[in-house]
This record gives structure tokens, sequence and C-alpha cells, in this order.
């Protein structure tokens, strides 16, 4: 982040103005990739005059960068049309999409509405192993085309490169070829539990070792020695901070119009239908309660020594039951880079050998009441 | 001196956060905070009126100088902002095809 957009987000959060959301369009979606968190039946879409008084309020609150996401944007026959109306709200606009509906006539639209970037999924170089995760046939060839209309008519570029089980032997050659459209590229191991509580997605997500090997990967990391160090302890203040910026100067809209304090974060806050989005960003009493944490209100976390440096999600906590606990994903990333476990994982460790400890040894072979032996 | 129009880049992301605007730019997504004399210009910045009416009206009011003087700092203002490609500048008017639906002088709605 520049220091002068540092700056407004700490005015902006001192203001309590939502500077950024995520607003999902629809869940519908052209692509049905193995690790995504969404159903993609349309449950009731916000419709397009829905859509636009919602971009009225999110302007009047204040907020200034606006992601449209989804599923899949282009799905929406209307896309175009609200892409157009928040640009004339002057919203700084940002467009997640796998690109594959984009050709040479809608990168040339993109442009003359003017978006900041353009962020696309691609998970691996190799055909055979992208649309394998996405389960749609030449999904790989469309999505590196639209890359290339979006980049001839000069628009940043991101890549999105999801780590998971299927293509962790692929992220060089993602950031290869990212190289080679001259565009940027993440890296994200972050899998999501699906927005249903279902968590059968995580299964996907990388093992420890393979982990500790990206983290130490010199092409990814400019200072493995220094990434991977062993954090220092909390600095004055710092357990005073806050645990991330869902509530605070950020917040997510679903195809429905629910509000959460992120799209990783899943406690319902309001809905727009009902209520005006700033009263919600306001007076939500869950908003609040999630923009009232501070480091220092963080079961186990406090005492851990990746306190200051983990990227622990409050959302991932949330699903794990309890938004001020720790992010097990996060305890994972922290041990696998710096090889030192989370006070997490320890208190797991001396539950479990608790667990064999406080169990009672029979002394008598147990007869159950049928008689059978347990 | 000919005279000089001004309008906002309609390529720009603006908002105005407790009076101050942030402006993204289209070029390059650099943020620019406008001080309160930008400010004035953006807010101004309609492509139909000349800089020397909006400096008559709106910044020697506000700032009581000189309007010679307050209209060459002005000029010299709005060729930095067109620079960053913030503002478009014409010695003739500038029509605005789409106008934006932000209000230019605080960029909440209307």
């Amino acid at each position: 982040m520049s220091g002068l957009l540092q700056e407004m987000t700490e005015k902006a959060m001192k203001l309590n103005v939502p500077l950024s959301v995520q607003l999902d369009v629809t869940y519908r979606c052209n692509e049905r990739c193995v690790h995504c968190y969404l159903d993609h039946d349309d449950h009731g879409e916000m419709t397009t005059a829905e859509i636009k008084h919602l971009l009225d309020e999110m302007a009047e609150a204040g907020v200034f960068i606006l992601t449209f996401s989804g599923g899949e944007i282009f799905l929406r026959k209307d896309f175009f049309e609200l892409l157009e109306y928040a640009r004339r709200l002057m919203f700084c606009v940002k467009l997640k999409t796998n690109a594959v509906l984009i050709r040479e006539r809608e990168a040339a639209r993109i442009r003359e509405v003017g978006v900041e970037s353009v962020q696309i999924s691609i998970y691996s170089h190799r055909p055979e192993v992208h649309d394998a995760i996405t389960l749609i046939p030449g999904s790989l060839k469309r999505s590196v085309d639209a890359i290339r209309f979006l980049k001839s008519q000069g628009l940043r570029v991101i890549i999105a490169n999801v780590l998971m089980t299927q293509n962790l032997q692929d992220y060089p050659g993602v950031h290869a070829l990212a190289a080679e459209l001259g565009v940027e590229c993440t890296l994200d191991p972050t899998i999501t539990p699906m927005m249903d509580g279902n968590r059968s997605t995580l299964s996907l997500g990388v093992g420890h070792a393979e982990l500790r090997r990206v983290f130490r990967d010199q092409g990814l990391v400019r200072d493995a020695e220094e990434f991977c160090a062993i954090p220092a302890a909390p600095g004055d203040g710092e357990l005073d901070s806050l645990p991330c910026s869902a509530g605070h100067t950020a917040c997510y809209v679903s195809p429905y119009g629910d509000v959460f304090p992120c799209v990783q974060f899943p406690l319902p806050t309001g809905n727009v239908r009902q209520e005006r989005f700033v009263d919600i960003w306001r007076h939500s009493e869950r908003m609040n309660e999630v923009r009232s944490i501070r480091m220092k209100d963080l079961t186990t976390c406090t005492s851990c020594t990746h306190v200051s440096s983990c990227t622990r999600c409050p959302g991932l906590a949330f699903m794990e039951g309890n938004m001020r606990g720790p992010s097990s994903q996060d305890c994972e990333k922290s041990f696998a880079r710096t090889g030192v476990p989370s006070a997490n994982m320890l208190a797991k460790q001396r539950s479990r050998a608790n667990l064999v400890q406080i169990r009672a040894l029979p002394t008598q072979p147990y007869t159950s009441a049928s008689g059978a032996i347990a | 001196m000919s005279k000089l129009y001004l309008a906002r880049n309609p390529r720009v992301a603006a908002r105005s956060l407790d009076g101050e605007m942030m402006i993204m730019s289209g070029r390059d997504s650099t943020l620019f905070t406008l001080n309160k004399t930008a400010t004035i210009l953006w807010q101004a910045a309609d492509g139909a009126t000349p800089l020397d009416k909006i400096v008559e009206n709106r910044i020697c009011p506000e700032f009581e100088v000189d309007p010679a003087e307050a209209l060459q700092d002005a000029e010299a203002l709005a060729r930095d902002l067109a620079s960053h490609e913030i503002l478009q500048i014409s010695e003739a008017p500038i029509p605005q095809t789409k106008p934006a639906l932000a209000n230019p002088a605080t960029g909440e709605a209307r």
C-alpha cells in the first residue's frame, strides 16, 4: 500500500468511512473450479436498479475503491451498464474475473469505461492442469487470450494464482507466463471453506512440507531468511492494533444484498434491500462487534510467538467457530514459514495429550448390559 | 491572455474524504490528494467556465489575493493537474458527453 493510501485509510478508519467494498454481482459462473466456496445458483440477485441504487448509497457513504467480483461478473447481461454507472459515480473500480468472456470488443469497452485493474484467475500455465481445476476444457486458452486483449488496451492485469495440491508444481510456470504477458502475478495458498460452512474444499490445500518449500523459494521471496525468521516480540501498542481492515474500512456485499465484514467473513450484518448501506455500516451490532476487536482481545493468539507477524484472518477464525480465536490455516502458514508452532497448535497438542492422560484404564473387563465386552 | 477551460478527466476516480479530495490517476493508478486551491479548480472544472472566471468568483473571494497573481498561479496549477491527467485543459470549451453522476464538490453521489 502506498504511503498516501495508507494515510487515507487511517483517516477513513477514524471517520468510520467504508473506503473499500467488494460487491459480488452474481454467484453464477461459467467455470466449476474444484476449490470454489460458492454455490452457483441464482437465489434472487439484485436487479440492475437495485445495484445502481446501492452504488449511489455507497458513493454517498464515501466508498472509493469498488471491486466487482462474483461468480463470473460478465455473466450478468447488465454488467457493462453497472460498470459504466459505477465509473460515472467516480469509483476506483477493480474487476475480478476468469476473463473467459472477454474478447477484443469487451477489452476495448473496459478500457473505454476505465478500470484500475483486472484480476484474472490462472491456476497453471498448462491447459491440462488449469482446465482440470476449472472443469472447463479450453478455459486456460480463453483466459490467456483475454489477458492479451486487455494488455493490448493498456490495462493493468493481475494474475491471481491460487495454490493447491493439483497445481503445486506449476506456480513457477504461472509466474513465467505472467512475465511473458507483461502482467503482475500473486500467489495465495489460502483455500476457503464454502460459505455454507462445508469444509471439504480444505482438503485441496497444500501440506506443511510443500508450503515450507514455497515460502523458501528464492524465486518468490526476495530474502527467504528474513521472510522466514522467527518474529520479534510485539512492540508497544501492537496489541491495541486492529486484526485486519474487515469492518473497519472495508466490507463485502453479496448478490442478494447481504452485507458482511469481508468476503471471507460470513457474518451477516444487514441487507441493503431492507436498510440503507450506510446504516448497516454504522449501526449494525454485529459490524460494531467486529469493529471493537483489538489484537489484545484475541484468545490464544495474544500469547503466540507469531502475534506480530501472523496473517490471521478473522473470517477464517469465525468459520472455525470464534471470531476472536485463531485461524488454523494461518497458524499452519506461520509454522511453515518459521518452523515455530503457533500457540494454537501447541494448545491443541496439549489438549490431545491430556485426553489420553485422563482416560481411565479399566481394572476389570467391562461387561455391557447385553453381556458383550465393549 | 487567451481563455483557458478546465474539465475533470473522466478517466480518474475521485472521492471526498472529510473535505479532502482523493484522486486516482486513470493513467497509472497514482493516488493524489488535492490542496484547497486544487480542490476549488476540480470542483469548478465543468468544461464551460473559463479559468479567469473561476479565479474571480471562487479563488479570489476565498484567499483575498491579487487577481492577476491568482490567475497566474491557478494556470500553473491547472497545467500541473493536466500533466497528471487529473484535469483536461483547452483554449475552447470542453463538451461533457457523459457528466459524472457524483457531485464534483464532494465526490459523493447527487
